[in-house]
């Protein structure tokens, strides 16, 4: 221990490894590629990590989608193949039955499942979009960007079934001059004249959405298209602590029973579950991240074993230098601390070396990606625990490889030593 | 200083045993330059590793400065090295990367002397061999009469009880020899003990005391009168 704070060993060690500067070169190479693997590495992974969280961040992350198709199962007097109709009140069932739902709202929609898309026109430009009936509370599933100056349904648009839509950020351009501000015009739905409130930029509302269609209040859907009290799907989100698969087997469960389906009948009632979806994406960005952990390690732990290598190598070449020293009055732990310490000394340089130019790599794709949003990849960070767990490791493996040139270094006579040429 | 009483030594060359030194007694006084000598093969060298505590005795005695030198393990050996004896290698063993000063102070390192102190014995020992301005040159800057010198400073550095030169002017032509003999001649003028392995008659008589050896038995040991090497040297 002594050793290692004297500073004579130091210049010693300094002296040794600055005097052979390919080998110290060659050397750390090593080792600095398998800590900036490691770095980049774990840094992309973290990266990809954020970007899905991103990519998620519009929409709440338990949410579900529930449907009804025909059934497949005769059950309570019913044939098989009956279709099964959705009602808006079933919404308030479910709520009351799955204390689990945070939000729920019946969506209706046209030109999504079938069905023709409606026909808008503005002036002499005209095209064919699906369109959405929603509740307000649809904002709180899925934060809504809207564009500056406009607005999502409300309360009131819903109370009044008012004539306003929400367009998408496609609609606008295909609809619109570049230098027309949309909000407060009119456009010709159906046949029907909305006032445009808000546009939407696309985001992942329903896992069918896009950016080129026109959102309406449910009501003024209900009116527009006589679709009564039934409703094509329900979309639900769940409390965050909730299990969202579980919450998906009660809301299909209770259906089932409001709807006199068979329980067994699989087809019936039909679901979507982005929890579960957003659950396994964040589950394959963790195995990234163990993975480039595993990679990375091996890659460290290739480079120190290149270390003790090349010191093997270089105490054969030093073996007179070696016998000089210990002639000289240099003690055997005093010779193994020097080639022990070398190799600690040169895996360090070369984990900092690397440290810093595996964050360099990483700030370079994070500016470079910074503007793409699209690109599920943001702040790619490396946690301060696993570089100095990475820097402990190297520092562990540069002693435990450093002894094996170390102990043959004193296993040799000094004589024999002195006599090799 | 030096006191050797019935030392055998014998090697294993696979199968055979080779039985180098057989009973060799001898003493050597404090400031005495005694020169061993003896054809290839007649255990001189093994002698000498015995000496410098690089190799071992199977059986004797060997007494150092009233030290009896038995039973080392390698730290202590380095130690006794360190603190007793100063080594002239016939190929000099300078350690390449280092400059001629750093040569000189690496004994003093594991002294555990300072570095400034270091410095200043380094180049005062360099001084004496008169290589002052040579101080920061690498050894393969150096002709051989200079490496040597460098060599004897260094084994003068650790200020040793005894210097021990195995074939000091094997690699030299005379007139660096008689140099390097000038030198060895002038330390042991200041009182420091000396022994020369050599197999050249004229280094021989350049000491004060000639010990023959044959087939690892001691046949002569005589008393003679110095030449000095100064003589032949400009």
């Amino acid at each position: 221990m002594r050793l290692l704070f004297d500073k004579n060993t130091w210049q010693e060690i300094f002296g040794s490894i600055g005097k052979n500067k390919t080998r110290t070169i060659i050397t750390v190479i090593g080792v600095l590629w398998g800590i900036f693997i490691y770095i980049a590495l774990a840094g992309a992974a973290k990266g990809l990590d954020n970007g899905f969280e991103r990519n998620f961040e519009t929409v709440a992350k338990n949410s579900l989608w529930a449907w009804t198709n025909r059934t497949s199962i005769p059950y309570g007097g019913f044939k098989i193949g009956r279709a099964v109709p959705l009602k808006v009140g079933d919404a308030e069932v479910l709520r009351n039955r799955i204390p689990e739902i945070e939000y729920i709202a019946p969506v209706n929609t046209k030109g999504v499942f079938g069905g023709e898309a409606a026909l808008t026109v503005r002036g002499l430009k005209s095209n064919s979009y699906p369109v959405y009936g929603y509740f307000p509370e649809i904002a709180k599933m899925a934060t809504q960007k809207i564009y500056d100056g406009g607005r999502f349904i409300n309360e009131e648009d819903m109370e009044y079934s008012r004539k306003v839509c929400v367009i998408g950020e496609r609609v606008e351009q295909e609809m619109f001059e570049e230098d027309e501000n949309p909000i407060g015009a009119y456009i010709r739905v159906e046949n029907v004249y909305f006032q445009v409130v808000g546009v939407h930029k696309f985001s992942q509302t329903t896992p069918f959405g896009t950016d080129g269609d026109i959102f309406i209040p449910f009501n003024t859907f209900k009116k527009l298209y006589n679709t009564g009290e039934s409703a094509q799907f329900f979309t639900i989100a769940a409390y965050d602590d909730a299990d969202v698969v579980q919450v998906e087997k009660d809301v299909k469960r209770v259906l089932k029973s409001i709807h006199r389906v068979h329980p067994d009948d699989e087809r019936a009632i039909g679901s979507f579950n982005l929890g579960e979806i957003f659950g396994r994406i964040m589950g394959f960005a963790q195995g990234i991240t163990f993975l480039s952990l595993i990679v990375g390690l091996a890659t460290i732990l290739a480079g120190v074993i290149g270390i003790g290598n090349i010191l093997l190598i270089s105490v054969k070449e030093r073996t007179k230098e070696l016998g000089i020293r210990r002639a000289l009055g240099a003690t055997p732990g005093e010779v193994r601390t020097l080639i022990i310490l070398e190799s600690v000394f040169l895996t360090m340089l070369a984990g900092v070396i690397g440290i810093i130019l595996g964050a360099g790599v990483l700030s370079i794709i994070n500016m470079m990606t910074a503007s793409n949003t699209d690109f599920p990849y943001t702040n790619p960070t490396v946690p301060i625990p696993l570089v100095i767990g990475a820097l402990l490791v190297m520092v562990i493996l540069g002693t435990l490889i450093g002894l094996i040139p170390a102990q043959r270094a004193v296993s040799i006579k000094p004589i024999d030593a002195l006599r090799e040429e | 200083m030096i006191e050797i009483r019935d030392l055998h030594k014998s090697y294993q060359m696979g199968s055979n045993s080779l039985h180098v030194l057989k009973g060799i007694n001898f003493k050597a006084e404090e400031g005495e330059l005694v020169a061993i000598m003896g054809s290839s093969g007649s255990g001189k060298s093994t002698l000498l590793n015995i000496l410098g505590m690089l190799d071992e005795a199977d059986t004797g005695d060997y007494i150092l400065d009233g030290v009896k030198i038995e039973k080392l393990s390698e730290t202590k050996a380095a130690r006794y090295r360190n603190k007793f004896l100063g080594f002239v290698f016939q190929s000099f063993n300078l350690i390449n990367y280092k400059t001629a000063m750093e040569n000189v102070a690496l004994p003093l390192y594991y002294q555990k002397v300072s570095r400034k102190d270091r410095e200043t014995k380094a180049l005062k020992y360099l001084e004496q061999v008169g290589l002052k301005e040579w101080a920061n040159h690498l050894p393969s800057e150096l002709s051989g009469g200079q490496k040597q010198r460098v060599a004897i400073a260094r084994a003068m550095a650790a200020e040793p009880k005894v210097l021990l030169a195995d074939e000091p002017t094997g690699a030299l032509d005379s007139t660096t020899s008689y140099e390097v003999m000038d030198l060895i001649q002038q330390i042991n003028d200041q009182g420091n003990t000396i022994l020369v392995v050599t197999h050249e008659e004229d280094i021989a008589h350049m000491c004060k005391r000639i010990i023959h050896l044959r087939d690892g038995v001691i046949v002569e040991d005589k008393k003679i009168d110095q030449v000095r090497a100064s003589e032949y040297v400009q």
